[in-house]
């Protein structure tokens, strides 16, 4: 097992590692490159610029400086905002929270209502309400997640008003009652596309262990179905799902940015989008890489948990 | 029983038998295939003819008759903000997503097709080398990924999309690559290269053919992605710049105006939704017929 593990970790290392070239090749094909901030100041001169470029010792070679940067991408500076001169990782941090909250949510949505859709589709397999959720899952994939938040604060908000059309909590007011009320609306619209994924993965999850052998002994043996289909088929048709939680964290991390512009969310999509209107690289780049660092994190997790719940695996 | 009949009757025998019939049929019976085949070819009839049967134009401005709903009055699918005929608005942002979605798929497919050919053939270092670089830019969820490249550009319909093109071609790497690198170990290949067969001839003349089937239907997957993607960007503002409608922008400003107008949010979205899910459908069939083996369950 270790000799897995060590080798998943090895790969996450060289992943990072591309993911870091990758960030230095945007930071410098930047309009300005990593200079953009005084290019844009009025009454720089070209020699203000040049003695600039060599203080930040941009006149270096990419590659030492490519080093440098990797450098201090480890060792946690990566760079101040050029909207409040706040170092990134703290302006990452204080919006990583609602960014969470809502993923968080999104994947215990997806996991109880598409786990259970699928779990059904997958035991009446080729019903009416197999081939409906099919054909729903799939339509559900079509739909632009914004609209969809759209069409949920028109219905749930301005028709029915029975939530609220977005923002994480009025100020003043910062109950954990009216936080989840709040959370009800961006959830569901993140939730969408996480739980049609679930609901397809844990079908054929269930479907493949439903043919298993020892489904068949313990349906010979005269258990009853119910124990057979929780006991035998259930709990060993959810381990793959682990893996496939953890490859959820890129689709969920763009969802998230959607939900969260449609909703006025503070989490890091927002937080992203408006970088990107003030052309706040530091900020831009550092979150894409801090964005791609999760994935790569999600992905070990989900391995490494895999082979803890799965005894199977750490056997071969 | 003329002749003529007789060896119609007898080639239609050999056909019903080959491949390629079977394929067709299961193709064809696959009904939500079949629907988005047809709502597809409607929507792009419609997008290339309608304009010039809607009495309005798609940039004619109307103060007077801002607000209009649908199905009341002169325009059918009412007006927006600014008074323009929703309905040739609509038809012509299509022809922009659809155009921008196809033509996506096209350059995601030659680059994905290049890349995971020459990985899959060659392995070793340049295989390992392309394909982790494949796995890298997968790390990057699409829409950040796309903004910051969108932030880079000047936004236009062909920066947009190679943007959105940039961001689609490595799933089909991984499938070409895992194809070649099956299909070069079997004998044909292995007898093209012991005559002494360019490497150029053996993968794209050799390999590739036999690995048309997944590359389409993850081509036609791709144009379902792009025009979703490219609802993304340009509803988040970086993409097809206004008065140049793409059903993407035209949800930009719907939101503010969702309590009085809501048809300006609902019929972009439900174009998109169409489209994209007909294109989901369509790939879908095409999965299930040219490879029976692979359906999901």
């Amino acid at each position: 097992m270790s000799g897995f593990l060590l080798r998943r970790l090895a790969q996450s290392i060289v992943l990072l590692w591309i993911v870091s070239m990758i960030g230095f090749a945007l930071l410098h094909l930047t309009p300005g490159g990593p200079l953009s901030q005084f290019t844009n100041t009025p009454g720089m001169t070209d020699e203000d610029l040049q003695r600039l470029t060599a203080q930040m010792g941009l006149d270096r070679p990419l590659p030492v400086q490519y080093l440098e940067w990797f450098g201090r991408l480890l060792t946690g500076d990566w760079g101040r905002s050029y909207r409040d001169d706040t170092p990134v990782l703290l302006v990452i941090g204080s919006r990583l929270g609602a960014t969470l909250q809502l993923m968080v949510t999104a994947t215990l949505i997806a996991v109880l209502v598409g786990g259970f859709i699928g779990v059904v589709g997958a035991v009446r397999r080729y019903s009416f309400f197999d081939q409906l959720v099919t054909v729903g899952a799939m339509i559900a994939l079509s739909i632009p997640t914004f609209w969809f938040g759209l069409m949920v604060i028109y219905v749930f908000s301005v028709k029915l008003g029975w939530l609220p059309p977005g923002n994480i909590s009025p100020v003043g007011n910062e109950s954990l009652i009216v936080f989840l009320h709040h959370l009800i609306g961006p959830s569901m619209v993140l939730g969408l596309v996480t739980t049609a994924i679930w609901s397809r993965f844990m079908r054929s999850s269930m479907l493949d262990v439903i043919n298993q052998d020892y489904v068949r002994t313990a349906r010979a043996k005269g258990v009853s179905e119910r124990i057979v289909l929780v006991r035998h088929v259930l709990r060993n048709a959810l381990l793959p799902m682990i893996t496939i939680a953890g490859l959820e964290v890129p689709t969920l991390l763009s969802g998230a940015l959607v939900t969260e512009t449609v909703f006025t969310w503070p989490g890091m999509g927002r937080l992203f989008l408006d970088s990107i209107g003030y052309r706040d690289y530091p900020v831009v780049m550092g979150l894409l890489t801090f964005t791609a660092i999760l994935v790569i994190i999600g992905n070990l997790l989900a391995d490494v948990l895999y082979v803890v719940a799965d005894p199977r695996i750490r056997l071969q | 029983m003329t002749a003529d009949t007789a060896i119609a009757a007898h080639g239609g025998q050999t056909l019903r038998r080959s491949t390629r019939y079977r394929t067709l049929r299961r193709f064809t019976r696959h009904r939500l295939a079949m629907f988005g085949l047809v709502v597809i070819l409607l929507l792009v009839l419609a997008c290339a003819v309608g304009p010039s049967l809607v009495p309005f134009d798609q940039f004619q401005l109307n103060m007077r008759a801002r607000f209009r709903e649908p199905f009341a009055g002169a325009h059918l699918l009412g007006t927006d903000e600014l008074g323009r005929d929703m309905l040739a608005r609509l038809l012509m942002a299509g022809r922009i997503s659809l155009t921008i979605g196809f033509c996506a798929m096209v350059i995601a497919v030659t680059v994905g097709t290049v890349v995971g050919t020459v990985a899959g053939f060659y392995g070793g270092a340049i295989g390992t080398v392309l394909m982790r670089f494949v796995d890298a830019v997968l790390c990057f969820p699409t829409i950040f990924l796309l903004l910051t490249l969108a932030a880079l550009v000047s936004p236009g319909i062909v920066t947009i999309t190679l943007i959105i093109a940039l961001t689609a071609w490595m799933e089909v790497a991984r499938v070409v690559q895992g194809q070649i690198r099956a299909l070069r170990e079997r004998d044909f290949a292995v007898a093209a290269e012991a005559m002494g067969a360019p490497d150029r001839w053996i993968m794209f003349k050799e390999l590739l053919p036999n690995a048309v089937a997944p590359i389409v239907v993850a081509a036609t997957l791709i144009i379902a992605r792009a025009i979703l993607l490219e609802s993304y960007v340009s509803y988040l503002g970086y993409g097809i710049q206004p008065p140049v409608a793409s059903w993407g922008n035209m949800l930009e400003k719907a939101q503010q105006y969702l309590t009085t107008a809501p048809w300006l949010a609902l019929l972009p979205g439900l174009m998109i939704t169409l489209a994209v899910s007909s294109f989901n459908f369509l790939g879908d069939g095409l999965r299930d017929a040219l490879d029976p083996r692979s359906e999901l369950s």
